[in-house]
């Protein structure tokens, strides 16, 4: 069954319990404001989660209830007998709904349409005053299903230790014989005394149809338990796990075979109760995101996109405290992605794609870690854009930006203060962006990994541990002191030895690095890293152990004394006297009692500069060559009805926008527009290229937005028809202020413009000032 | 009105040092320690504390006294915090006294700001003057 609908099922059936208690309260003080909202409230949640889970028949009698209630609420309605008794009716309803859909599925095929007139009917004050008056006919059947309830002495208790199954089972509860007689022989060693009572074998049991439902099996297999008490069990079992250790270790060395059996046994049963603790805390990731579609359909809505979120992998389970500590970095990069990621729908079927745009959330379990991504067919991020902003932000320098690769360049929006949007708009851009999402999923000890084709779409990476609390790692030794690595990074262990004419490493420019096959793989030399003095490990001759790390989407090499074992560790935060410390992601207690620092894969990383900066560009000098030789340059095409065809760096387009033509306004000889909550200008891109007058097809204008210092215009273009990504050869031809010169772009002769230069043009003195 | 605290006390070097016993959580022999690099100097390593990871804290380096020189293992005198256990690592553990409130001063002008800053009063006794450490400012490390 849908883990939803079980959910569903098990918060009904404690409702619906306190509905009945509450209405036969109510009965007593029908005055009481407080009883009848709380009645209010149950069953609007019935009929909110039914209607949800599309079962129809469910939500119309709870609507009609919780419509009939509302009256009642708004002291409309008066309660009497009869208005109890349909509502008491309603409840069984429901109750007799839900039995059928715990058991087949399905809500059953009895007609409501009599309990939902009389709910209606009860609902016009009129009509329940004059019936009030007549004998109160319906309220006698209402009585009548509830002694059958009272009647089932639930013997769902009694057969489940005949079952002997491990497992209480779900469904069908083999409760059903109450039914055929009260006394079915429990076990089969009992003496046969009722002849017509079937075999206690649950399935033939199961075919009878039960006279009664009997009370939800999945309310009784389920309690609900407080995640404190969950965390403290789980911290307990860190503990045991960590006797446990120390009792292996002891054990290594003792002769006593009961002793070593026994704590085998110990070992087996750990490691048993420890994943079992550990299911306690798992739930699907589904739950959270059930939310996501709404908040898709209103961020596309506010902006004018059709965007279909598909979400695969929901059942996936985590841990609660993880699930609760990545919903919002989900939440920011979903928003973020129909907000930057996804293009206007025009523009999508100019370049050749559906109007929808499709995002996917996905989740998966991935070598011991849970996988999720989030993938758009939108535009891409523009490597172009990111580095002029970064350069802009002052975040790196022209030169490094460079240097970097486009993938590299991507990775930028993680950096604090980082963000693209050009005005701040109620969906993003307030630059709490990525570096928060970032933060965020490190924390508890995940990577967020970014990756986008220009023009084909985006999409995000999210790799987080299953569970915070017990991770494997490996201990490593330098000089005397052991180390944890978390094996999450761990990638390979290398040991490099120094032969005749080949050295253990080698130094490029002074950078420490190892050939793995044929790669270059800079190398950190742990106790010189933690200063823990390291003359012998500079020497090229001496033999490496090399432990291989994965960091973002980095390798490098960790070179340690020694490597010992693989281990199970509980992680222990370290004390608020170690802030700022970012080589280490907490401490642990190992098998002989001492404890020993966890090592905190991207703090070293980044403590040693090796992410994005120097140790890895220095490597990367000669693919930067490569990468440049082809400068190809990337434009939006458009033109306007005269058949020319016009082409401007993709670069100048902060973004493409559709306004009514009616939402244009002027201001002197102006032309402007309403734009987030800013009035910007707009200029006719053909009447300053063409000096033509031109205006679309339809009521909508579309614009370039042009952003330039923090001031926007809106450039009129006739219809944007495609972008394409390619090397223009320019050609005087057509040049003329504002255009650059003349290109052939997908064999037609095209104008490249010249934003900048075609601003001047249309009107020197004001845009001066934002060109400038 | 005088009130009577009882406090526990402890030596560095040749002065003698108290706390409050309320936030006395106890005290332990020498323990080993897992040393931290990089942390701060004041930070002396991690010690387990029956399953629980412990800082400990030099005193002497944190009231600027000179290294000890004696070979001696320090003692742990482990305080309450609000974030868990800190152990602060002294010379030498001495017995528990009922001072009154009366019989507390003001740290004389003459004792080192450094360590003014870390005391709450003084108190006389028995011709012996006793520092009260003021835990709170001991707990707070510049950052490292």
């Amino acid at each position: 069954m849908d883990d939803l609908l079980k959910e569903f099922l098990v918060e009904s059936h404690e409702n619906l319990d306190r509905l009945d208690r509450d209405l036969v309260n109510l009965e007593k003080t029908p005055d009481s404001r407080d009883l009848i909202a709380s009645i209010f409230r149950t069953i609007h949640t019935i009929k909110g989660t039914s209607g949800f889970l599309a079962l129809s028949k469910l939500e119309a009698v709870a609507h009609q209830a919780e419509n009939l209630l509302s009256r009642l609420r708004e002291g409309k309605l008066k309660l009497n007998a009869e208005i109890t008794a349909a509502m008491l009716r309603s409840v069984d309803r429901i109750r007799a709904m839900l039995s059928s859909i715990e058991s087949t599925e399905s809500e059953g095929n009895e007609d409501d349409s009599e309990l939902i007139a009389t709910l209606a009917r009860l609902q016009d004050p009129n009509a329940a005053a004059a019936s009030a008056s007549a004998p109160a006919a319906p309220a006698k059947p209402t009585i009548a299903p509830k002694p059958v309830n009272t009647v089932a002495p639930k013997p769902v208790v009694a057969p489940k230790p005949v079952a002997a199954a491990p497992k209480p089972v779900v469904a069908p509860p083999p409760a059903a014989p109450v039914a055929s007689s009260p006394a079915p022989a429990p076990a089969p060693a009992a003496k046969p005394a009722a002849k017509e009572a079937p075999p206690p074998a649950p399935a033939q049991v199961s075919t009878q149809p039960a006279a009664e439902p009997p009370k939800s099996a999945i309310a009784d297999t389920s309690i609900r338990v407080d995640v404190s008490l969950l965390d403290r069990l789980m911290n307990l079992v860190g503990e045991l796990v960590l006797a446990r250790n120390q009792i292996i270790q002891v054990t290594a060395r003792a002769e006593d075979a009961a002793f070593t059996a026994t704590s085998q046994r110990l070992n087996l049963i750990t490691t048993e109760l420890q994943e079992a603790v550990m299911k306690t805390r798992m739930q699907p990731v589904g739950g959270v995101w059930s939310k996501f579609p709404r908040i898709v359909r209103d961020v596309s809505a506010d902006l004018g996109k059709k965007v279909e979120l598909e979400m695969a992998g929901t059942e996936t389970e985590l841990d609660r405290t993880i699930i609760e500590a990545i919903k919002d970095p989900l939440t920011h990069i979903i928003r973020n992605a129909v907000d930057h990621g996804i293009e206007p729908p025009e523009l999508r079927r100019q370049t050749g794609k559906s109007e929808v745009a499709r995002v996917l959330l996905r989740a998966l379990h991935d070598g011991g870690q849970v996988l999720i991504e989030l993938i758009d067919d939108g535009r891409g991020i523009d490597p172009a854009k990111i580095r002029a902003k970064a350069i802009e932000r002052q975040l790196v320098t022209q030169e490094q930006s460079l240097r970097m690769s486009d993938r590299e360049v991507i990775q930028l929006i993680f950096l604090p203060g980082f963000s693209t949007a050009e005005k701040i708009t109620n969906v993003s851009g307030r630059g709490v962006g990525m570096d928060v999402v970032k933060t965020n999923v490190e924390r508890i000890g995940g990577t967020v990994d970014i990756e986008s084709k220009l023009g084909a779409g985006t999409t995000i990476r999210i790799r987080i541990p299953l569970t915070l609390a017990i991770i494997p790692a490996l201990i490593v030794r330098v000089t005397q002191e052991r180390y944890a690595i978390p094996q999450s990074s761990l990638v390979e262990l290398v040991r490099s030895e120094a032969e005749k004419g080949k050295p253990a490493f080698e130094l490029i420019q002074g950078t420490p690095v190892y050939r793995l096959r044929g790669k270059l793989l800079p190398l950190l030399f742990l106790a010189r890293e933690l200063k823990l003095g390291a003359a012998v490990q500079d020497s090229t001759s001496a033999a490496l152990n090399i432990v291989v790390l994965q960091s973002g989407s980095q390798q490098f090499g960790l070179v340690v004394d020694g490597v010992e074992d693989t281990a199970e560790i509980v992680v222990k935060p370290l004390g608020k006297h170690f802030k700022g410390l970012n080589c280490y992601a907490g401490a642990t207690i190992m098998g002989d009692g001492r404890s020993a620092l966890i090592l905190d894969v991207d703090g070293l990383a980044e403590r040693s500069g090796m992410q994005g900066k120097s140790g890895s560009i220095e490597m990367r000098k000669d693919t930067v060559v490569t990468e440049r030789r082809t400068d190809l340059e990337k434009l939006l095409l458009f033109g306007f009805g005269d058949g020319s065809r016009y082409a401007m760096p993709l670069s100048a387009v902060a973004r493409l926008e559709e306004f009514p033509r009616k939402s244009i306004e002027r201001s002197g000889v102006r032309e402007v527009v309403q734009y987030r909550g800013e009035i910007m200008p707009l200029v006719r891109v053909s009447n300053v290229l063409t000096g033509m007058e031109s205006c679309s097809e339809d009521e909508m204008e579309r614009a370039v937005v042009y952003s330039h210092n923090g001031r926007s215009v809106g450039l009129i273009v006739g219809r944007i028809e495609d972008i394409v990504e390619t090397r223009i050869d320019l050609r005087d031809t057509g040049r003329r202020p504002g255009v650059r010169g003349t290109a052939v772009v997908q064999d037609r002769v095209t104008d490249v413009v010249d934003v900048p230069g075609m601003l001047q043009a249309a009107d020197h003195e004001f845009f001066q000032q934002a060109v400038a | 009105m005088n009130t009577a605290r009882q406090y526990s006390t402890f030596r560095l070097a040749e002065n003698w040092y108290a706390v409050d016993v309320l936030q006395v959580q106890e005290i332990i022999r020498p323990q080993e320690m897992t040393r931290v690099p990089l942390a701060s100097p004041v930070v002396s390593g991690l010690i387990n504390l029956r399953g629980q990871l412990v800082t400990a804290l030099d005193l002497r380096r944190r009231l600027d006294l000179a290294p000890r020189t004696d070979g001696r293992e320090p003692m742990n005198v482990v305080i309450r915090t609000a974030e868990g256990p800190v152990s602060l690592l002294v010379d030498e553990i001495g017995d528990v006294f009922e001072i009154d409130s009366k019989d507390l001063e003001v740290p004389p002008e003459t004792v080192e700001p450094g360590l003014r800053a870390l005391l709450t009063s003084v108190a006389r006794l028995d011709g012996r003057l006793l520092l009260l450490l003021d835990l709170e400012a001991v707990m707070e490390l510049s950052p490292a």
